[in-house]
């Protein structure tokens, strides 16, 4: 398996379903239908599938650090409410021009990045795993959200830009990418729908080099045994720690991408229905593969748009429900459990 | 030349002395095995020596150099490995990819993809390298752990009951490979409770009773001390 090097080879492996001539050439459909997509839908269609899209990455980062890290982690959000208020923050200072919120976007995804890592230091040095890190992540999400919310007096600002409380920042630019003549400024339509659709499949395609490298391998290793893992010569605080600030970047930037796409942010964005959305789209999907949390997810998210139809609270029950029937009937998540019955060959 | 050496080392927790003073001197290339009977101190001994936990007092030297405050991971990284009572495999990986994981901090490539075909050999696991690690027997998974432990090429094993739940015949089996080892030049430490693979293997054998240094000597000695009849032994045996 890992006798051939190259990164392309790191594409398939023990850590990741599908390999093969047929995946492949099923992927290839995937993106070239999800390319296809805008041709036959109307903007606001496109628009809103940008939305789904952009929860995808956070799903695929916790699905990094839970699924084949073992370490629940409910501090997906308050990453995402980092990087999503550090994007206003800079944009609302600095303005769009000369590429600015290119760069705001960079800043705000490391920004998210840090803060995971400062956290995950406190937690894997300090020792701190299973019911306890999921606690220790959510406290800090929610003690985000209730500082975010204390916010509405004038004196809370950062230069010129007000945090608002409750009522969240808005009317910072969307993303724009400088070009001779007129910048290309990326709203919720078509060429933003192919920027979102190409970082998806960069961020797919290399999560799945990480995962079946030797890094993957040896967080998979920490999952099933930590004590195995310390004893073979790893110092598995700085694989857990590093697990945990790469998926705390796909978290940031799903912030920047969600900010800039409604172009505002609330501190709810952090609150405890937001913290545990994630964790539900992965488990549903199926927390140890890259594949099935990315098709879970869209489906999960899909569903609950459509339920949210009939009033949002019967949404966020029908999402309860629909996490306690994975756990009692497919604990290794309903996607995953829909891909062996197919496959049937692997374990 | 000394391999491993404690010095006065200590372990309480709270009031309860669960290793005393126990100095302990391993040479270079001895098959030693540490017996005793159940609460002597074994495990936290053993422990002790990996780094997981700190002791209250007292000193541990490895290959000259002083590791008593070294975090676990740096003593494998310097020559030390470990294969623990509970099949320590990584469950839900095949085989073969316990064996890279174990091989992959000094390997790579072709060289890599040999060794774990080699060791799939000497471990007779050849047939099941894409199984899931937990579905091997118990024998086997014992058996991966010590695969993936000697993989390492450390210069000191330690092994906690390597025999654990196994058959006779593959306890004999056991032994003669950790025998095998040893001539190849290997320090190895073993937890054992089964006295027949402690006559098989040990050149030296140290008896823990109450935290402490009870007895030391050859198996032959340690089995004719009938002091160690009476603690460990039961009284019947002395005389067997």
């Amino acid at each position: 398996m890992g006798a051939r090097g190259g990164m392309l080879h790191r594409l398939e492996g023990p850590q990741t379903l599908g390999r093969g001539r047929w995946f492949w050439l099923g992927f290839a459909i995937a993106v070239a239908l999800a390319c296809a997509y805008p041709l036959f839908e109307d903007d606001y269609t496109v628009g809103n599938t940008i939305y789904f899209f952009n929860w995808v990455f956070m799903a695929l980062g916790l699905c990094l650090i839970w699924g084949y890290g073992g370490m629940l982690s409910f501090g997906q959000t308050a990453l995402f409410g980092i990087s999503g208020y550090g994007y206003g923050i800079f944009v609302l200072n600095f303005g769009p021009d000369h590429g600015f919120t290119l760069i705001a976007a960079l800043v705000a995804v490391a920004a998210a990045a840090l803060f995971a890592a400062a956290i995950g230091y406190f937690l894997f040095w300090g020792r701190i795993g299973g019911v306890f890190l999921g606690i220790v992540t959510l406290s800090v999400t929610l003690v985000l959200e209730r500082f975010m919310a204390q916010t509405a007096g004038p004196e809370w600002h950062v230069g010129t830009a007000r945090l608002n409380g409750f009522n969240g920042m808005s009317g910072m630019a969307p993303l724009t990418i400088p070009w001779p003549g007129d910048d290309i400024v990326l709203s919720p339509d078509v060429p933003l729908y192919y920027v979102v659709l190409g970082l998806l499949v960069l961020a797919y395609l290399g999560l799945r080099i990480l995962v079946n490298s030797s890094f993957g391998n040896v967080l998979v290793a920490i999952r099933e045994n930590p004590q195995r893992a310390t004893m073979l010569g790893y110092d598995i605080r700085r694989y857990q720690l590093a697990a945990f600030a790469i998926g705390g970047a796909f978290a940031g930037l799903s912030g920047v991408l969600y900010t800039s796409w409604g172009q505002y942010i609330t501190p709810s964005s952090m609150g405890l229905t937001a913290a545990s959305l994630p964790v539900v789209w992965v488990a549903v999907g199926g927390r140890s593969d890259l594949t099935t949390t990315l098709v879970g997810t869209l489906l999960v998210i899909g569903a609950f748009q459509a339920l949210t139809v009939y009033g949002s609270q019967y949404a966020l029950v029908a999402m309860g429900v629909l996490l306690v029937l994975t756990v009692l009937a497919a604990p290794q998540g309903l996607v995953m459990a829909a891909a062996r019955l197919v496959t049937r060959r692997r374990p | 030349m000394t391999m491993l050496e404690t010095r006065g080392l200590n372990k309480h927790f709270g009031g309860l002395q669960v290793t005393d003073d126990v100095n302990l001197v391993l040479a270079r290339g001895e098959l030693h095995c540490l017996i005793g009977p159940n609460g002597a101190g074994k495990s936290t001994f053993f422990r002790l020596i990996l780094g997981e936990y700190p002791p209250s007092s007292g000193q541990i030297l490895f290959d000259g150099a002083d590791i008593t405050r070294l975090p676990s991971h740096e003593r494998v990284r310097r020559g030390m490995s470990v294969k623990f009572q509970v099949p320590g495999v990584f469950q839900a990986l095949s085989v073969q990819q316990n064996l890279e994981i174990a091989l992959q901090h000094h390997l790579e490539g072709a060289s890599l993809a040999a060794e774990i075909d080699r060791l799939l050999g000497f471990l007779d696991l050849v047939a099941d390298r894409a199984q899931r690690a937990g579905n091997l027997s118990h024998g086997q998974k014992q058996w991966l752990e010590i695969g993936m432990a000697v993989s390492l090429k450390p210069s000191l094993l330690l092994l906690d009951e390597p025999t654990a739940g196994m058959s006779i015949e593959e306890t004999h089996a056991t032994g003669e490979m950790i025998k095998a080892l040893n001539a190849e030049g290997m320090t190895i430490l073993a937890v054992e409770h089964d006295m027949e693979f402690v006559r098989q293997v040990a050149q030296r054998v140290t008896v823990l009773h109450l935290g402490r240094i009870f007895a030391q000597g050859d198996i032959d000695a340690i089995t004719a001390d009938e002091r160690v009849a009476a603690i460990y032994l039961g009284q019947g045996h002395a005389h067997a």
